[in-house]
């Protein structure tokens, strides 16, 4: 015979008004509050909008060089970093002997993406960073995979502030070395230190 | 009615089309009034859970949303009615009209002044008591006619309520009536002329509002509302006796259900706050016209506002709880009050005078606490006894 072990829970421990008259006092006092002291916890989105925080990880952006051209330089960082495989780079050259390329394509396709950050993580020339904006709506899926153009775009920066960027090196450094093996052994290539 | 006629008397009209327009206008203008209630009400009621739950409720149509439920309204209305291949299409159509016109009836009773009234019925408390049961005669008849297993339950489930929840109410009914002695509505509001001290709630003061709150609960029980909402219960039942029913008979359902909040409360507030008697007698009227209806609205409004806040409030009950809340808390109050309030009526007449509370209150206070006793050692009683059942 197997053995229960039947455990009484005493719910309902008050019975009686005292409980209905304080929830229908506390349920009155939230109505005065929300009514005339307007601390409701609504957010008229369009309107208003939430303010996240400084690390929030919304829609990517490319950072740009004091001459307007693109910091990335083409190195597959992120790439092959990425967990969701929505980053597609293409390179060309440029005529600086000090920078060598740069991305003639850069393409992210926002409905892959699954914003974890790596992408940030991985940039040697903190190239990639993410900002706070997380409301981009398209009526096609083409719409949503965004171009080089469109990254550099910065806008919006101003209306949402800058997201998810590259600030502490320690946390970064698993992500980039990861990336850096990946990338030796599976493309057989090894890119140069980055130069600061 | 004759207000009416004099009115219309004014224009020169035959006599034959005065008296019809005095019989027909009233009517008109009082279900208009009922018809288009509805979409306040509801307003009102998202409104106030959204303020009860730290939101804002409707903000987008109209200013403030105010247009929101006209908006919900004119959808239901084109929305297409859909019956159920296996439904039993007279009596689906025919239950949302007997909800509505259950609820509407009793507007006839109610006195929205000293000459405001659809018709002074020396029945009316009873006539009351009749016809708002109707209602649930269609919400059986809507759970039936669907063939959904949902929809049945609801509507046996409204039917128990109904049949327990009918019994204290109107016993606390009879106390007032036996204060009063009459049955007609008219004459308990005259029965509380003088002001606020006279209304029926102060008299033999703690017991009445006792009655009240009875009354006020059971009633809340009677127009299905929270937390006695079991008919149809969204969590357990999808919707009840209306799972089955779109479009405009799901609006007239609604519709039902907010005016019959609205009749009763105004039932309530003629019976225990003077209905359309202010609290003081300098504010019955304001140059010559009279302020009744506008006493009756807020004081039945009032009490409509009382059940949305408990609604928003209160989780819903069991159906057992239900039942014990009836038969074993309500029922043995009542039946108590009945005895004890149609004996000190042969006593003291009138209640105890406003001056002379305090000489009243111990003697109340005693048989109050009797009674308390009484009840508890019931409640005692028959927990002992389930308690040897079980056993």
């Amino acid at each position: 015979m197997a053995t229960v072990n039947v455990v009484r829970v005493e719910r309902n421990t008050h019975p009686g008004i005292y409980p209905i008259l304080l929830g229908l006092k506390i349920t009155f006092m939230n109505m005065i509050r929300t009514l005339f002291m307007g601390q409701s916890a609504t957010i008229q989105f369009p309107e208003q909008k939430r303010v996240s925080s400084g690390r929030y990880r919304g829609i990517h952006l490319l950072t740009a060089r004091e001459d307007g051209t693109p910091k990335c330089v083409a190195c597959y960082m992120c790439a092959t970093a990425c967990p969701a495989e929505c980053i597609y780079i293409e390179a060309g050259e440029r005529p600086e002997k000090s920078i060598e390329k740069y991305p003639t394509r850069f393409e992210i396709d926002l409905l892959r993406c699954v914003y974890c950050g790596f992408c940030v993580d991985a940039c040697p020339e903190e190239a990639i960073m993410m900002s706070r904006e997380n409301d981009l709506v398209g009526t096609t899926r083409a719409e949503l995979i965004i171009d080089r153009d469109r990254l550099m775009e910065r806008g919006k920066l101003a209306e949402y502030g800058p997201g998810y960027r590259p600030t502490d090196h320690d946390v970064r450094r698993p992500v980039r070395i990861a990336a850096l093996e990946r990338l030796k052994k599976e493309h057989g290539i090894v890119p140069g230190m980055p130069h600061r | 009615m004759d207000l009416t006629a004099q009115l219309i008397g004014g224009l020169g009209l035959p006599p034959f089309l005065v008296a019809a327009l005095a019989g027909i206008l009233p009517a008109v203008l009082l279900i208009t009034f009922m018809a288009l209630g509805p979409i306040v009400y509801v307003y009102a009621e998202t409104k106030i859970a959204g303020f009860m739950q730290d939101r804002i409720g409707p903000k987008r149509v109209g200013p403030h949303g105010m247009l929101q439920t006209v908006a919900d309204a004119v959808k239901l209305l084109f929305k297409e009615a859909i019956f159920p291949a296996s439904a039993d299409k007279f009596l689906f159509t025919l239950a949302p009209c007997l909800v509505v016109v259950g609820a509407f009836l009793s507007f006839v009773v109610i006195p929205f002044g000293s000459r405001v009234q659809g018709a002074d019925l020396n029945i009316g408390v009873f006539y009351v008591v009749a016809v708002s049961s109707l209602s649930t005669v269609g919400l059986i008849m809507a759970g039936w006619a669907s063939n959904n297993k949902y929809a049945l339950f609801g509507a046996m489930r409204s039917a128990a309520q109904i049949v327990s929840y009918e019994i204290p109410a109107v016993m606390s009914l009879v106390v007032v009536v036996m204060m009063v002695g009459s049955l007609s509505l008219k004459d308990i509001v005259e029965a509380q002329q003088g002001g606020l001290p006279y209304w029926i709630v102060w008299r033999y003061f703690p017991l009445n509002v006792i009655l009240f709150l009875v009354f006020f609960t059971a009633t809340l029980a009677e127009c299905n509302r929270a937390p006695f909402d079991i008919p149809e219960a969204e969590s357990e039942l999808v919707a009840g006796f209306h799972t089955e029913y779109s479009g405009f008979f799901f609006a007239m359902f609604f519709m039902a259900e907010y005016t019959e909040m609205v009749v009763l409360s105004a039932v309530a507030s003629v019976l225990f706050f003077g209905g359309p008697l202010a609290p003081h007698m300098a504010l019955q009227t304001i140059g010559g016209v009279g302020l009744g209806p506008f006493w009756l609205i807020a004081k039945a409004w009032t009490l409509v506002f009382v059940m949305m806040w408990l609604r928003w409030t209160l989780p819903r009950l069991r159906v057992d709880q239900l039942m014990h809340v009836a038969w074993k808390v309500l029922l043995p109050i009542s039946l108590a009050l009945v005895v004890v309030i149609g004996g000190l009526t042969l006593v003291l007449p009138r209640g105890f005078p406003v001056v002379d509370r305090i000489v009243g209150w111990p003697i109340v206070l005693g048989i109050f606490a009797m009674l308390v006793v009484g009840v508890l050692r019931a409640v005692q009683w028959s927990r002992r006894r389930i308690q040897e059942m079980a056993a």
